[in-house]
């Protein structure tokens, strides 16, 4: 044992065994997971660590970026003119659209005042590009190339061109993390665009699957219904398309049933994603921050 | 003097190294078989050239992962000071360990390594994937052995240091 113990002494720059040294050490440790389990501790920390990392996270997704221009800058004339006419024609169609969601969003607006209710705002939103860099392989999650200093904030939604992706889940000064909608610790309150039934799209760690939780038997829901996010939990803003309902399993026997949604938007496929703000008169928001001062009043 | 300061600039390149690996985005199929890139260079150097990392390295190492994955802070460097420490503490004796015997106890240690990460996973309250887990310390051990056959022969040839 002493000749163990002389191994790591010898070595030591304070005056400390090696058995010494590895209890502190592993003190530290454990203390600074105590202290980030409850995120907002070490926020400063990990922040200042964020910036430490960053030469890494740009080391890594430098290939991958210079791979892509050298792809675009390679690309056939003739194959840029196609998807130059594809994109003109895409955008004909999306302003088409528009103009006639602006008349709709304006009557909507009039009538919601009308019921004295709130309307709602357009919403903020700043593109941002996902770094490729990956981290824990058994969670969905992913970097992206905004942080505070773009007014990222921790709890803003993810969207692209076809839905909800996710939310951001700590944020540093350069760089932000976020959550995929998938991962299987995320879940997002939405409702069935046809009906209004709500529920709650719980991930599987699978790209291409969401569960829906607690759906009686007798829910009115079928195959093909596409769900909405409802704005419930202040952290989504209401609207937006998050998946569409590929199975529905109802079983006499069990109290719920089981319903498998697939999500619209190309989880796994975007580079680009879009950071919305959320309308800022956030009843929903309110309501949780009561619940959570009233939870924690209580223990 | 010169011959050490090599084997410093590159003991801190592999370091740097091992970081990008252990974030380099890899195919879907694929990325549940990533090494735990840290913990078996980690191994490498405490096995084979001991001393030469103290266990502040680890710890530094351990912080900038959990950094990098996102992973709760001091997951990692907890797990990695373990393996180094019982790695440091043993390497004498497992110097003289035949290659069989050697790669087993590399297999062991990177197992108890993801069983600390899954341990704490658990008591963090994260939803824990069960299976797929256990696939990186085989594929750690792998390399490993790949990177023992590449650079330790000629070490392994000189006496022991004692």
């Amino acid at each position: 044992m002493s000749a163990q113990g002389r191994t790591g002494s010898g070595f030591g720059r304070s005056g400390f065994t090696m058995g010494a040294r590895f209890l502190l050490l592993a003190i530290v440790c454990v203390g600074l997971m105590l202290l980030d389990r409850r995120e907002q501790h070490l926020v400063q920390v990990r922040r200042a660590l964020s910036v430490a990392v960053y030469p890494v996270r740009v080391a890594v997704d430098l290939p991958f970026r210079t791979w892509n221009s050298l792809r675009e800058t390679l690309a056939a004339r003739q194959a840029l003119i196609e998807e130059n006419r594809r994109f003109r024609r895409a955008r004909l169609e999306t302003e088409a659209r528009l103009l006639r969601l602006e008349s709709l969003e304006s009557e909507n607006a009039r009538l919601r005042e009308l019921l004295d209710s709130s309307a709602r705002i357009g919403n903020r939103a700043l593109v941002a590009e996902i770094l490729a860099v990956d981290l824990d392989p058994y969670y969905q999650r992913f970097d992206l190339n905004r942080g505070l200093v773009d007014g990222v904030y921790v709890g803003q939604a993810l969207i692209d061109a076809d839905g909800v992706i996710g939310q951001v889940v700590r944020v540093g000064p350069l760089t932000s993390e976020a959550v995929l909608i998938t991962d299987p610790d995320h879940a997002v309150p939405v409702s069935v665009d046809r009906n209004g039934v709500r529920t709650i799209a719980v991930g599987t760690g699978d790209r291409g699957r969401l569960r829906l939780r607690n759906l009686t038997n007798n829910a009115d829901i079928v195959v093909g219904d596409v769900l909405v996010s409802s704005g419930l939990g202040g952290v989504f803003p209401a609207g937006y398309p998050v998946a569409r309902v590929v199975d529905v399993i109802r079983r006499p026997d069990q109290p719920f049933a089981e319903v498998i949604a697939e999500p619209v938007s190309s989880l796994d496929r975007d580079r680009e994603v879009l950071l919305v703000w959320n309308a800022p008169d956030d009843a929903p928001r309110a309501a949780a921050a009561a619940v959570e001062a009233s939870v924690a009043e209580a223990n | 003097m010169a011959a050490r300061r090599s084997r410093w600039g590159a003991s801190i390149a592999s370091l740097a190294a091992t970081l990008a690996l252990a974030s380099v985005p890899l195919p879907d199929g694929v990325a549940a078989l990533r090494p735990d890139w840290v913990a078996v260079v980690l191994l490498y150097w405490s096995l084979m050239a001991p001393r030469h990392f103290s266990l502040m390295t680890a710890f530094w190492m351990g912080i900038a992962l959990d950094t990098l994955t996102g992973a709760l802070l001091g997951q990692n460097a907890l797990a990695l000071l373990v393996i180094v420490y019982l790695a440091d503490k043993f390497h004498l004796r497992l110097r003289v360990f035949p290659l069989s015997q050697l790669v087993l106890t590399v297999l062991v240690l990177l197992g108890l390594y993801e069983f600390i990460l899954f341990w704490i996973d658990g008591m963090a309250g994260r939803t824990v994937p069960l299976v797929e887990r256990w696939l990186p310390p085989l594929t750690g051990t792998l390399v490993w052995i790949a990177l023992y056959m590449l650079f330790d022969r000629r070490e392994r040839e000189a006496p022991a240091r004692l």
